[in-house]
Protein backbone atom coordinates (compact mmCIF):
# COMPACT_ATOMS: atom_id res chain seq x y z
CA UNK A 1 0.00 0.00 0.00
CA UNK A 2 1.31 3.40 -0.91
CA UNK A 3 1.21 6.10 1.72
CA UNK A 4 0.28 9.73 1.31
CA UNK A 5 3.78 10.87 0.48
CA UNK A 6 4.02 8.66 -2.60
CA UNK A 7 0.60 9.06 -4.10
CA UNK A 8 -1.34 11.93 -5.56
CA UNK A 9 -4.21 13.91 -4.01
CA UNK A 10 -7.60 12.31 -4.68
CA UNK A 11 -8.73 15.03 -7.09
CA UNK A 12 -5.65 14.50 -9.26
CA UNK A 13 -6.07 10.72 -9.18
CA UNK A 14 -9.64 10.98 -10.38
CA UNK A 15 -8.73 13.60 -12.96
CA UNK A 16 -6.05 11.32 -14.42
CA UNK A 17 -8.34 8.27 -14.39
CA UNK A 18 -11.11 10.27 -16.08
CA UNK A 19 -8.76 11.66 -18.73
CA UNK A 20 -7.19 8.29 -19.51
CA UNK A 21 -10.51 6.45 -19.64
CA UNK A 22 -12.05 9.22 -21.70
CA UNK A 23 -9.24 8.94 -24.21
CA UNK A 24 -9.59 5.14 -24.37
CA UNK A 25 -13.36 5.39 -24.77
CA UNK A 26 -13.03 7.87 -27.63
CA UNK A 27 -10.08 6.23 -29.34
CA UNK A 28 -10.75 2.51 -28.83
CA UNK A 29 -14.23 1.75 -27.51
CA UNK A 30 -16.18 4.03 -29.84
CA UNK A 31 -14.68 2.60 -33.08
CA UNK A 32 -15.43 -0.91 -31.81
CA UNK A 33 -19.03 -0.01 -31.05
CA UNK A 34 -19.32 1.75 -34.41
CA UNK A 35 -18.56 -1.51 -36.23
CA UNK A 36 -21.52 -3.29 -34.65
CA UNK A 37 -23.74 -0.21 -34.73
CA UNK A 38 -23.24 0.32 -38.45
CA UNK A 39 -23.58 -3.41 -39.18
CA UNK A 40 -27.00 -3.54 -37.51
CA UNK A 41 -28.18 -0.17 -38.77
CA UNK A 42 -30.68 -1.64 -41.25
CA UNK A 43 -31.74 -4.48 -38.98
CA UNK A 44 -30.78 -8.06 -38.45
CA UNK A 45 -32.02 -9.29 -41.85
CA UNK A 46 -29.70 -7.00 -43.79
CA UNK A 47 -26.89 -7.98 -41.43
CA UNK A 48 -27.38 -11.70 -42.00
CA UNK A 49 -27.73 -11.16 -45.75
CA UNK A 50 -24.37 -9.35 -45.77
CA UNK A 51 -22.61 -12.21 -44.00
CA UNK A 52 -24.24 -15.00 -45.99
CA UNK A 53 -23.48 -13.59 -49.38
CA UNK A 54 -21.44 -16.16 -51.43
CA UNK A 55 -18.47 -13.80 -51.98
CA UNK A 56 -18.27 -13.13 -48.25
CA UNK A 57 -18.26 -16.85 -47.52
CA UNK A 58 -15.57 -17.42 -50.16
CA UNK A 59 -13.52 -14.62 -48.55
CA UNK A 60 -13.96 -16.18 -45.11
CA UNK A 61 -12.85 -19.54 -46.45
CA UNK A 62 -9.77 -17.99 -48.06
CA UNK A 63 -8.87 -16.11 -44.88
CA UNK A 64 -9.09 -19.33 -42.86
CA UNK A 65 -7.01 -21.20 -45.46
CA UNK A 66 -4.25 -18.59 -45.49
CA UNK A 67 -4.13 -18.49 -41.68
CA UNK A 68 -4.16 -22.31 -41.51
CA UNK A 69 -0.95 -22.37 -43.59
CA UNK A 70 0.76 -19.23 -42.29
CA UNK A 71 0.28 -19.82 -38.55
CA UNK A 72 1.78 -23.36 -38.41
CA UNK A 73 4.72 -22.15 -40.52
CA UNK A 74 5.17 -19.38 -37.99
CA UNK A 75 5.10 -21.87 -35.11
CA UNK A 76 7.84 -23.99 -36.71
CA UNK A 77 10.03 -20.96 -37.41
CA UNK A 78 9.35 -19.49 -33.97
CA UNK A 79 10.20 -22.72 -32.12
CA UNK A 80 13.34 -23.26 -34.20
CA UNK A 81 14.52 -19.68 -33.72
CA UNK A 82 13.88 -19.62 -29.98
CA UNK A 83 15.56 -23.02 -29.45
CA UNK A 84 18.67 -21.91 -31.34
CA UNK A 85 18.81 -18.51 -29.66
CA UNK A 86 17.91 -19.44 -26.08
CA UNK A 87 19.67 -22.77 -25.72
CA UNK A 88 23.00 -21.93 -27.36
CA UNK A 89 25.67 -19.23 -27.31
CA UNK A 90 26.82 -18.09 -30.67
CA UNK A 91 28.28 -15.13 -32.46
CA UNK A 92 25.99 -12.52 -34.05
CA UNK A 93 23.07 -13.58 -31.84
CA UNK A 94 21.81 -10.03 -31.35
CA UNK A 95 22.01 -9.42 -35.11
CA UNK A 96 19.87 -12.52 -35.69
CA UNK A 97 17.27 -11.31 -33.18
CA UNK A 98 17.16 -7.89 -34.85
CA UNK A 99 16.69 -9.53 -38.25
CA UNK A 100 13.82 -11.66 -36.92
CA UNK A 101 12.16 -8.45 -35.70
CA UNK A 102 12.80 -6.68 -38.99
CA UNK A 103 9.37 -7.36 -40.60
CA UNK A 104 7.73 -5.34 -37.79
CA UNK A 105 9.38 -2.19 -39.08
CA UNK A 106 8.58 -2.76 -42.75
CA UNK A 107 5.42 -1.19 -44.15
CA UNK A 108 2.84 -3.88 -45.04
CA UNK A 109 2.63 -2.41 -48.52
CA UNK A 110 6.36 -2.91 -49.02
CA UNK A 111 5.96 -6.45 -47.63
CA UNK A 112 3.55 -7.20 -50.45
CA UNK A 113 5.61 -5.42 -53.07
CA UNK A 114 8.76 -7.48 -52.46
CA UNK A 115 6.98 -10.68 -53.46
CA UNK A 116 5.64 -9.01 -56.61
CA UNK A 117 9.24 -8.10 -57.45
CA UNK A 118 10.26 -11.74 -57.03
CA UNK A 119 7.30 -13.70 -58.35
CA UNK A 120 5.26 -11.22 -60.42
CA UNK A 121 5.16 -11.43 -64.21
CA UNK A 122 8.06 -8.97 -64.54
CA UNK A 123 9.78 -10.29 -61.42
CA UNK A 124 13.03 -12.23 -60.98
CA UNK A 125 11.32 -15.63 -61.12
CA UNK A 126 8.30 -14.46 -63.12
CA UNK A 127 9.24 -15.89 -66.52
CA UNK A 128 10.28 -19.24 -65.01
CA UNK A 129 7.06 -19.52 -63.00
CA UNK A 130 5.01 -18.67 -66.08
CA UNK A 131 6.84 -21.25 -68.17
CA UNK A 132 5.98 -23.86 -65.56
CA UNK A 133 2.44 -22.62 -65.13
CA UNK A 134 2.81 -21.80 -61.45
CA UNK A 135 0.96 -18.77 -60.15
CA UNK A 136 2.19 -17.15 -56.96
CA UNK A 137 1.07 -13.55 -57.26
CA UNK A 138 -2.69 -13.01 -57.50
CA UNK A 139 -3.10 -16.50 -56.02
CA UNK A 140 -3.06 -18.27 -52.65
CA UNK A 141 0.75 -18.79 -52.44
CA UNK A 142 1.33 -15.03 -52.68
CA UNK A 143 -1.23 -14.35 -49.97
CA UNK A 144 0.47 -16.93 -47.72
CA UNK A 145 3.95 -15.49 -48.37
CA UNK A 146 2.85 -11.92 -47.61
CA UNK A 147 1.07 -13.10 -44.46
CA UNK A 148 4.07 -15.10 -43.25
CA UNK A 149 6.27 -12.04 -43.78
CA UNK A 150 4.16 -9.68 -41.68
CA UNK A 151 3.66 -12.26 -38.91
CA UNK A 152 7.26 -13.55 -38.98
CA UNK A 153 8.35 -12.23 -35.54
CA UNK A 154 5.18 -13.01 -33.54
CA UNK A 155 5.86 -16.50 -32.11
CA UNK A 156 9.64 -16.09 -31.99
CA UNK A 157 9.64 -12.86 -30.02
CA UNK A 158 7.26 -14.34 -27.44
CA UNK A 159 9.30 -17.53 -27.03
CA UNK A 160 12.88 -16.20 -27.12
CA UNK A 161 12.73 -14.19 -23.84
CA UNK A 162 10.66 -16.93 -22.20
CA UNK A 163 13.12 -19.71 -23.07
CA UNK A 164 16.05 -17.50 -22.09
CA UNK A 165 14.41 -16.92 -18.71
CA UNK A 166 13.91 -20.64 -18.18
CA UNK A 167 17.54 -21.44 -18.90
CA UNK A 168 18.97 -24.77 -19.94
CA UNK A 169 19.12 -26.75 -16.68
CA UNK A 170 16.02 -28.84 -17.23
CA UNK A 171 17.01 -29.80 -20.77
CA UNK A 172 20.53 -30.65 -19.65
CA UNK A 173 19.17 -32.77 -16.81
CA UNK A 174 16.86 -34.70 -19.16
CA UNK A 175 19.65 -35.25 -21.66
CA UNK A 176 22.12 -36.42 -19.05
CA UNK A 177 19.50 -38.91 -17.85
CA UNK A 178 19.51 -40.36 -21.33
CA UNK A 179 16.54 -38.70 -23.00
CA UNK A 180 16.91 -38.06 -26.71
CA UNK A 181 16.99 -34.53 -28.02
CA UNK A 182 13.53 -34.83 -29.52
CA UNK A 183 11.91 -36.29 -26.43
CA UNK A 184 13.60 -33.62 -24.30
CA UNK A 185 12.04 -30.98 -26.51
CA UNK A 186 8.67 -32.73 -26.48
CA UNK A 187 8.46 -33.59 -22.77
CA UNK A 188 10.47 -30.80 -21.15
CA UNK A 189 10.75 -27.68 -23.28
CA UNK A 190 7.36 -27.65 -25.00
CA UNK A 191 5.30 -28.06 -21.78
CA UNK A 192 7.37 -25.27 -20.23
CA UNK A 193 6.64 -22.81 -23.01
CA UNK A 194 3.15 -23.92 -24.05
CA UNK A 195 1.29 -20.88 -22.65
CA UNK A 196 3.83 -18.52 -24.14
CA UNK A 197 3.49 -20.35 -27.43
CA UNK A 198 -0.28 -20.05 -27.25
CA UNK A 199 0.05 -16.33 -26.56
CA UNK A 200 2.24 -15.88 -29.60
CA UNK A 201 -0.05 -17.99 -31.79
CA UNK A 202 -3.05 -15.93 -30.70
CA UNK A 203 -1.46 -12.65 -31.76
CA UNK A 204 -0.02 -14.21 -34.90
CA UNK A 205 -3.42 -15.56 -35.90
CA UNK A 206 -5.17 -12.24 -35.29
CA UNK A 207 -2.67 -10.49 -37.53
CA UNK A 208 -2.77 -13.24 -40.17
CA UNK A 209 -6.56 -13.07 -40.47
CA UNK A 210 -6.67 -9.30 -40.33
CA UNK A 211 -3.74 -8.35 -42.55
CA UNK A 212 -4.72 -5.84 -45.19
CA UNK A 213 -1.88 -3.87 -46.78
CA UNK A 214 0.44 -6.73 -47.66
CA UNK A 215 -2.23 -9.06 -49.03
CA UNK A 216 -3.85 -6.16 -50.87
CA UNK A 217 -0.73 -5.85 -53.05
CA UNK A 218 -0.44 -9.55 -53.93
CA UNK A 219 -4.12 -10.47 -54.11
CA UNK A 220 -5.25 -8.98 -57.42
CA UNK A 221 -8.71 -8.49 -55.86
CA UNK A 222 -10.49 -11.20 -57.80
CA UNK A 223 -13.92 -11.35 -56.23
CA UNK A 224 -14.82 -14.71 -54.72
CA UNK A 225 -11.34 -16.03 -55.56
CA UNK A 226 -8.41 -14.05 -54.13
CA UNK A 227 -10.20 -11.71 -51.74
CA UNK A 228 -9.62 -12.31 -48.07
CA UNK A 229 -12.13 -10.93 -45.55
CA UNK A 230 -10.35 -7.59 -45.02
CA UNK A 231 -10.09 -7.10 -48.80
CA UNK A 232 -13.73 -8.02 -49.24
CA UNK A 233 -14.60 -5.33 -46.68
CA UNK A 234 -12.73 -2.75 -48.76
CA UNK A 235 -14.59 -3.69 -51.95
CA UNK A 236 -18.00 -3.58 -50.27
CA UNK A 237 -17.14 -0.26 -48.65
CA UNK A 238 -15.97 1.29 -51.91
CA UNK A 239 -19.23 0.15 -53.52
CA UNK A 240 -21.08 2.10 -50.81
CA UNK A 241 -22.52 -1.19 -49.57
CA UNK A 242 -21.91 -0.05 -45.99
CA UNK A 243 -24.18 -2.45 -44.14
CA UNK A 244 -22.57 -5.48 -45.80
CA UNK A 245 -19.06 -4.01 -45.28
CA UNK A 246 -19.68 -3.52 -41.57
CA UNK A 247 -21.45 -6.89 -41.28
CA UNK A 248 -18.32 -8.62 -42.62
CA UNK A 249 -16.17 -6.32 -40.47
CA UNK A 250 -18.15 -7.40 -37.40
CA UNK A 251 -16.93 -10.99 -37.96
CA UNK A 252 -13.35 -9.78 -37.73
CA UNK A 253 -14.18 -7.49 -34.81
CA UNK A 254 -15.67 -10.54 -33.07
CA UNK A 255 -12.45 -12.43 -33.75
CA UNK A 256 -10.50 -9.52 -32.25
CA UNK A 257 -12.65 -9.62 -29.12
CA UNK A 258 -12.18 -13.39 -28.75
CA UNK A 259 -8.43 -12.84 -29.17
CA UNK A 260 -8.41 -10.15 -26.48
CA UNK A 261 -10.41 -12.29 -24.03
CA UNK A 262 -8.21 -15.36 -24.60
CA UNK A 263 -5.07 -13.23 -24.32
CA UNK A 264 -6.27 -11.67 -21.05
CA UNK A 265 -7.15 -15.09 -19.63
CA UNK A 266 -3.62 -16.28 -20.44
CA UNK A 267 -2.16 -13.17 -18.82
CA UNK A 268 -4.18 -13.58 -15.62
CA UNK A 269 -3.85 -17.32 -15.17
CA UNK A 270 -0.37 -17.98 -16.45
CA UNK A 271 1.41 -14.65 -15.92
CA UNK A 272 4.45 -16.47 -14.54
CA UNK A 273 4.70 -18.63 -17.64
CA UNK A 274 4.67 -15.79 -20.14
CA UNK A 275 7.54 -13.53 -21.07
CA UNK A 276 7.18 -9.90 -22.17
CA UNK A 277 3.87 -8.48 -23.27
CA UNK A 278 3.80 -8.98 -27.00
CA UNK A 279 3.65 -6.39 -29.71
CA UNK B 1 30.10 -36.90 -25.85
CA UNK B 2 32.61 -34.39 -27.03
CA UNK B 3 31.12 -31.65 -29.10
CA UNK B 4 33.36 -29.65 -31.34
CA UNK B 5 33.04 -25.90 -31.15
CA UNK B 6 31.39 -24.91 -34.41
CA UNK B 7 32.18 -21.95 -36.58
CA UNK B 8 29.47 -19.92 -34.90
CA UNK B 9 29.01 -21.59 -31.56
CA UNK B 10 31.00 -20.02 -28.75
CA UNK B 11 30.69 -22.76 -26.15
CA UNK B 12 30.08 -26.46 -26.60
CA UNK B 13 26.72 -27.63 -25.30
CA UNK B 14 25.25 -31.04 -24.57
CA UNK B 15 21.92 -29.80 -25.91
CA UNK B 16 21.49 -31.06 -29.46
CA UNK B 17 19.81 -29.44 -32.42
CA UNK B 18 21.79 -26.25 -32.91
CA UNK B 19 22.52 -26.99 -36.55
CA UNK B 20 18.92 -27.95 -37.33
CA UNK B 21 17.16 -25.08 -35.55
CA UNK B 22 19.72 -22.45 -36.55
CA UNK B 23 19.50 -23.76 -40.10
CA UNK B 24 15.70 -23.55 -40.21
CA UNK B 25 15.79 -20.04 -38.77
CA UNK B 26 18.43 -18.78 -41.17
CA UNK B 27 16.80 -20.47 -44.16
CA UNK B 28 13.36 -19.02 -43.37
CA UNK B 29 14.86 -15.62 -42.70
CA UNK B 30 16.76 -15.58 -45.99
CA UNK B 31 14.01 -17.01 -48.19
CA UNK B 32 11.09 -15.11 -46.70
CA UNK B 33 12.61 -11.84 -45.51
CA UNK B 34 16.13 -10.99 -46.61
CA UNK B 35 16.17 -12.07 -50.27
CA UNK B 36 12.76 -10.49 -51.01
CA UNK B 37 13.80 -7.25 -49.28
CA UNK B 38 17.07 -7.20 -51.18
CA UNK B 39 15.07 -7.29 -54.43
CA UNK B 40 13.93 -3.74 -53.67
CA UNK B 41 17.49 -2.45 -53.41
CA UNK B 42 18.83 -4.45 -56.36
CA UNK B 43 16.04 -3.14 -58.56
CA UNK B 44 16.48 0.41 -57.30
CA UNK B 45 20.26 0.30 -57.83
CA UNK B 46 19.68 -0.86 -61.40
CA UNK B 47 17.40 1.99 -62.40
CA UNK B 48 19.89 4.84 -62.26
CA UNK B 49 19.74 8.05 -60.24
CA UNK B 50 17.57 10.06 -62.61
CA UNK B 51 14.86 7.42 -62.89
CA UNK B 52 14.92 7.02 -59.10
CA UNK B 53 14.71 10.72 -58.38
CA UNK B 54 11.94 11.26 -60.95
CA UNK B 55 9.55 9.16 -58.87
CA UNK B 56 10.91 8.82 -55.35
CA UNK B 57 11.92 12.47 -55.03
CA UNK B 58 9.11 14.02 -57.08
CA UNK B 59 7.25 16.85 -55.44
CA UNK B 60 4.21 14.59 -54.98
CA UNK B 61 6.34 11.93 -53.25
CA UNK B 62 8.10 14.48 -51.04
CA UNK B 63 4.70 15.82 -49.96
CA UNK B 64 3.61 12.25 -49.15
CA UNK B 65 6.72 11.54 -47.03
CA UNK B 66 6.24 14.82 -45.22
CA UNK B 67 2.62 13.94 -44.49
CA UNK B 68 3.45 10.36 -43.41
CA UNK B 69 6.25 11.41 -41.09
CA UNK B 70 4.47 14.53 -39.82
CA UNK B 71 1.19 12.77 -39.05
CA UNK B 72 3.08 9.85 -37.49
CA UNK B 73 5.07 12.22 -35.26
CA UNK B 74 1.91 13.98 -34.09
CA UNK B 75 0.09 10.67 -33.50
CA UNK B 76 3.06 9.18 -31.62
CA UNK B 77 3.27 12.33 -29.47
CA UNK B 78 -0.43 12.11 -28.59
CA UNK B 79 0.13 8.45 -27.76
CA UNK B 80 3.17 9.27 -25.63
CA UNK B 81 1.07 11.64 -23.49
CA UNK B 82 -2.07 9.51 -23.21
CA UNK B 83 -0.15 6.23 -23.25
CA UNK B 84 1.90 7.35 -20.26
CA UNK B 85 -1.26 8.52 -18.54
CA UNK B 86 -2.99 5.18 -19.25
CA UNK B 87 0.01 3.16 -18.05
CA UNK B 88 0.21 5.31 -14.91
CA UNK B 89 -3.47 4.90 -14.12
CA UNK B 90 -3.34 1.13 -14.77
CA UNK B 91 -0.25 0.57 -12.61
CA UNK B 92 -0.90 2.95 -9.73
CA UNK B 93 -4.62 3.33 -9.18
CA UNK B 94 -7.44 0.97 -8.41
CA UNK B 95 -10.82 1.41 -10.04
CA UNK B 96 -13.73 -0.71 -11.20
CA UNK B 97 -13.28 -2.46 -14.53
CA UNK B 98 -9.51 -2.09 -14.57
CA UNK B 99 -8.93 -5.53 -16.07
CA UNK B 100 -11.36 -4.89 -18.90
CA UNK B 101 -9.72 -1.53 -19.61
CA UNK B 102 -6.30 -3.16 -19.60
CA UNK B 103 -7.50 -5.75 -22.14
CA UNK B 104 -9.07 -3.03 -24.27
CA UNK B 105 -5.72 -1.26 -24.63
CA UNK B 106 -4.54 -4.11 -26.87
CA UNK B 107 -7.52 -3.78 -29.22
CA UNK B 108 -5.42 -2.15 -31.98
CA UNK B 109 -3.15 -5.23 -31.98
CA UNK B 110 -6.15 -7.52 -32.48
CA UNK B 111 -8.53 -5.49 -34.64
CA UNK B 112 -7.73 -5.67 -38.38
CA UNK B 113 -6.62 -2.31 -39.70
CA UNK B 114 -9.27 -2.24 -42.43
CA UNK B 115 -11.98 -2.67 -39.80
CA UNK B 116 -10.50 0.14 -37.73
CA UNK B 117 -10.30 2.27 -40.86
CA UNK B 118 -13.95 1.99 -41.86
CA UNK B 119 -15.10 2.30 -38.23
CA UNK B 120 -13.17 5.55 -37.70
CA UNK B 121 -14.43 6.87 -41.03
CA UNK B 122 -18.02 6.09 -40.04
CA UNK B 123 -17.50 7.93 -36.73
CA UNK B 124 -15.95 11.06 -38.16
CA UNK B 125 -17.78 11.35 -41.50
CA UNK B 126 -20.02 14.45 -41.66
CA UNK B 127 -23.08 12.32 -40.80
CA UNK B 128 -21.26 10.06 -38.32
CA UNK B 129 -21.66 9.78 -34.53
CA UNK B 130 -18.85 12.28 -33.92
CA UNK B 131 -18.69 14.02 -37.28
CA UNK B 132 -22.19 15.46 -37.00
CA UNK B 133 -21.04 17.41 -33.91
CA UNK B 134 -17.55 18.30 -35.12
CA UNK B 135 -18.19 19.33 -38.72
CA UNK B 136 -20.66 22.15 -37.87
CA UNK B 137 -17.90 23.58 -35.65
CA UNK B 138 -15.48 23.56 -38.55
CA UNK B 139 -13.50 20.54 -37.31
CA UNK B 140 -13.24 18.26 -40.31
CA UNK B 141 -11.58 14.94 -39.55
CA UNK B 142 -12.67 12.40 -42.14
CA UNK B 143 -11.21 12.95 -45.63
CA UNK B 144 -8.74 15.49 -44.23
CA UNK B 145 -5.17 15.14 -42.92
CA UNK B 146 -6.53 15.26 -39.36
CA UNK B 147 -8.21 11.91 -40.07
CA UNK B 148 -4.79 10.39 -40.75
CA UNK B 149 -3.63 11.49 -37.30
CA UNK B 150 -6.75 9.95 -35.73
CA UNK B 151 -6.15 6.61 -37.47
CA UNK B 152 -2.43 6.55 -36.61
CA UNK B 153 -3.23 7.40 -32.98
CA UNK B 154 -5.53 4.39 -32.90
CA UNK B 155 -2.89 1.93 -34.17
CA UNK B 156 -0.03 3.28 -32.03
CA UNK B 157 -1.45 3.51 -28.51
CA UNK B 158 -0.65 -0.01 -27.18
CA UNK B 159 3.02 0.34 -28.15
CA UNK B 160 3.49 3.17 -25.63
CA UNK B 161 1.30 1.67 -22.88
CA UNK B 162 2.87 -1.80 -23.08
CA UNK B 163 6.42 -0.44 -23.13
CA UNK B 164 6.00 2.00 -20.23
CA UNK B 165 3.76 -0.18 -18.02
CA UNK B 166 6.33 -2.82 -16.89
CA UNK B 167 8.97 -0.17 -16.17
CA UNK B 168 6.53 1.85 -14.11
CA UNK B 169 5.47 -1.28 -12.22
CA UNK B 170 9.09 -2.17 -11.42
CA UNK B 171 9.85 1.27 -10.02
CA UNK B 172 10.40 0.89 -6.28
CA UNK B 173 8.50 3.07 -3.83
CA UNK B 174 11.70 3.68 -1.84
CA UNK B 175 13.12 6.34 -4.17
CA UNK B 176 9.83 8.20 -4.09
CA UNK B 177 9.70 7.96 -0.31
CA UNK B 178 13.25 9.27 -0.14
CA UNK B 179 12.33 12.19 -2.40
CA UNK B 180 9.25 12.97 -0.29
CA UNK B 181 11.15 12.76 2.97
CA UNK B 182 13.70 15.21 1.59
CA UNK B 183 10.85 17.66 1.06
CA UNK B 184 10.12 17.21 -2.64
CA UNK B 185 6.59 17.91 -3.77
CA UNK B 186 4.74 15.20 -5.67
CA UNK B 187 5.29 17.08 -8.94
CA UNK B 188 9.02 17.50 -8.24
CA UNK B 189 9.28 13.79 -7.48
CA UNK B 190 7.61 12.97 -10.77
CA UNK B 191 9.77 15.34 -12.78
CA UNK B 192 13.11 14.55 -11.15
CA UNK B 193 12.79 10.93 -9.99
CA UNK B 194 10.05 9.06 -11.83
CA UNK B 195 10.23 10.65 -15.26
CA UNK B 196 14.00 10.15 -15.74
CA UNK B 197 13.53 6.47 -14.83
CA UNK B 198 10.77 5.87 -17.36
CA UNK B 199 12.08 8.23 -20.06
CA UNK B 200 13.94 5.51 -22.02
CA UNK B 201 10.82 3.30 -22.05
CA UNK B 202 8.66 6.23 -23.08
CA UNK B 203 11.07 7.10 -25.88
CA UNK B 204 11.10 3.46 -27.02
CA UNK B 205 7.29 3.37 -26.99
CA UNK B 206 7.18 6.61 -28.98
CA UNK B 207 9.64 5.22 -31.53
CA UNK B 208 7.69 1.95 -31.88
CA UNK B 209 4.40 3.80 -32.35
CA UNK B 210 6.07 6.17 -34.82
CA UNK B 211 7.65 3.33 -36.83
CA UNK B 212 4.35 1.51 -37.02
CA UNK B 213 2.52 4.67 -38.06
CA UNK B 214 4.93 5.55 -40.88
CA UNK B 215 4.23 2.26 -42.67
CA UNK B 216 0.54 2.02 -41.77
CA UNK B 217 -1.85 1.64 -44.67
CA UNK B 218 -5.12 -0.18 -43.90
CA UNK B 219 -6.55 2.08 -41.23
CA UNK B 220 -5.53 5.29 -43.02
CA UNK B 221 -6.73 4.96 -46.60
CA UNK B 222 -10.42 4.90 -45.73
CA UNK B 223 -10.36 8.04 -43.62
CA UNK B 224 -7.66 10.04 -45.42
CA UNK B 225 -9.54 11.09 -48.55
CA UNK B 226 -6.34 10.36 -50.50
CA UNK B 227 -6.01 13.67 -52.35
CA UNK B 228 -2.64 14.03 -54.14
CA UNK B 229 -0.38 16.62 -52.47
CA UNK B 230 -2.88 16.92 -49.63
CA UNK B 231 -3.88 13.74 -47.87
CA UNK B 232 -1.89 11.05 -49.68
CA UNK B 233 0.41 8.92 -47.49
CA UNK B 234 3.64 7.35 -48.76
CA UNK B 235 2.49 3.69 -48.69
CA UNK B 236 -0.53 4.66 -50.80
CA UNK B 237 1.82 6.15 -53.39
CA UNK B 238 3.41 2.69 -53.79
CA UNK B 239 -0.03 1.19 -54.42
CA UNK B 240 -0.84 3.89 -56.97
CA UNK B 241 2.39 3.20 -58.87
CA UNK B 242 1.60 -0.52 -58.84
CA UNK B 243 -1.91 0.07 -60.16
CA UNK B 244 -0.33 1.92 -63.09
CA UNK B 245 2.02 -1.07 -63.58
CA UNK B 246 4.95 1.23 -62.81
CA UNK B 247 6.93 -1.36 -60.85
CA UNK B 248 10.13 0.70 -60.99
CA UNK B 249 8.36 3.69 -59.50
CA UNK B 250 6.78 1.61 -56.75
CA UNK B 251 10.17 0.08 -55.96
CA UNK B 252 11.91 3.46 -55.81
CA UNK B 253 9.45 4.77 -53.22
CA UNK B 254 9.61 1.45 -51.33
CA UNK B 255 13.41 1.66 -51.16
CA UNK B 256 13.18 5.17 -49.72
CA UNK B 257 10.71 4.01 -47.09
CA UNK B 258 12.78 0.92 -46.27
CA UNK B 259 15.83 3.08 -45.56
CA UNK B 260 13.66 5.14 -43.21
CA UNK B 261 12.43 1.91 -41.55
CA UNK B 262 15.99 0.66 -41.04
CA UNK B 263 17.05 3.95 -39.48
CA UNK B 264 14.04 3.77 -37.16
CA UNK B 265 14.87 0.17 -36.26
CA UNK B 266 18.42 1.25 -35.43
CA UNK B 267 17.07 4.08 -33.27
CA UNK B 268 14.73 1.67 -31.47
CA UNK B 269 17.60 -0.74 -30.79
CA UNK B 270 19.73 2.07 -29.35
CA UNK B 271 16.80 3.23 -27.19
CA UNK B 272 16.22 -0.31 -25.90
CA UNK B 273 19.91 -0.57 -25.04
CA UNK B 274 19.60 2.70 -23.11
CA UNK B 275 16.55 1.34 -21.31
CA UNK B 276 18.36 -1.90 -20.34
CA UNK B 277 21.33 0.02 -19.00
CA UNK B 278 18.99 2.31 -17.03
CA UNK B 279 17.15 -0.71 -15.60
CA UNK B 280 20.39 -2.46 -14.69
CA UNK B 281 21.89 0.49 -12.83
Amino acid sequence: MRNNATTEPAWLRWALITLALGFLALNLLLPLLAVFGEALRKGITAYVAGIREPDAIAALRLTLTVAAIAVPLNIIIGLAASWAIAKFDFRWKSVLITLIDLPFSVSPVVAGLIYVLLFGLQGWFGPWLRAHDVQVIFAVPGLVLATVFVTFPFVARELIPLMEEQGRDEEEAALSLGASGLSTFWHVTLPNVRWGLMYGVLLCNARAMGEFGAVSVVSGHIRGKTNTLPLHIEILYNEYNFVAAFAVASILAGLALVTLVAKSLLEWRFAGQLAGRGH
Amino acid sequence: MNRRNGLLQRRASIIPGFGLTFGITLFALCVLVLVPLSAVFVKTAGMGWQAYADVALSSRALKAYKLSFGASAIAASINAVFGLMTAWVLVRYDFAGKRVISALVDLPFALPTAVAGIALTALYAPNGWLGRWLVPHGIEVAFHPLGIVVALTFVGLPFVVRTVEPVLADLGADVEEAAASLGASRFQTFRRVIFPAIAPALATGFALAFARAVGEYGSVIFIAGNMPYKSEIAPLLIIIQLEQFNYAGATAIAATMLVASFLLLLAINLLQGWQRRRMAS
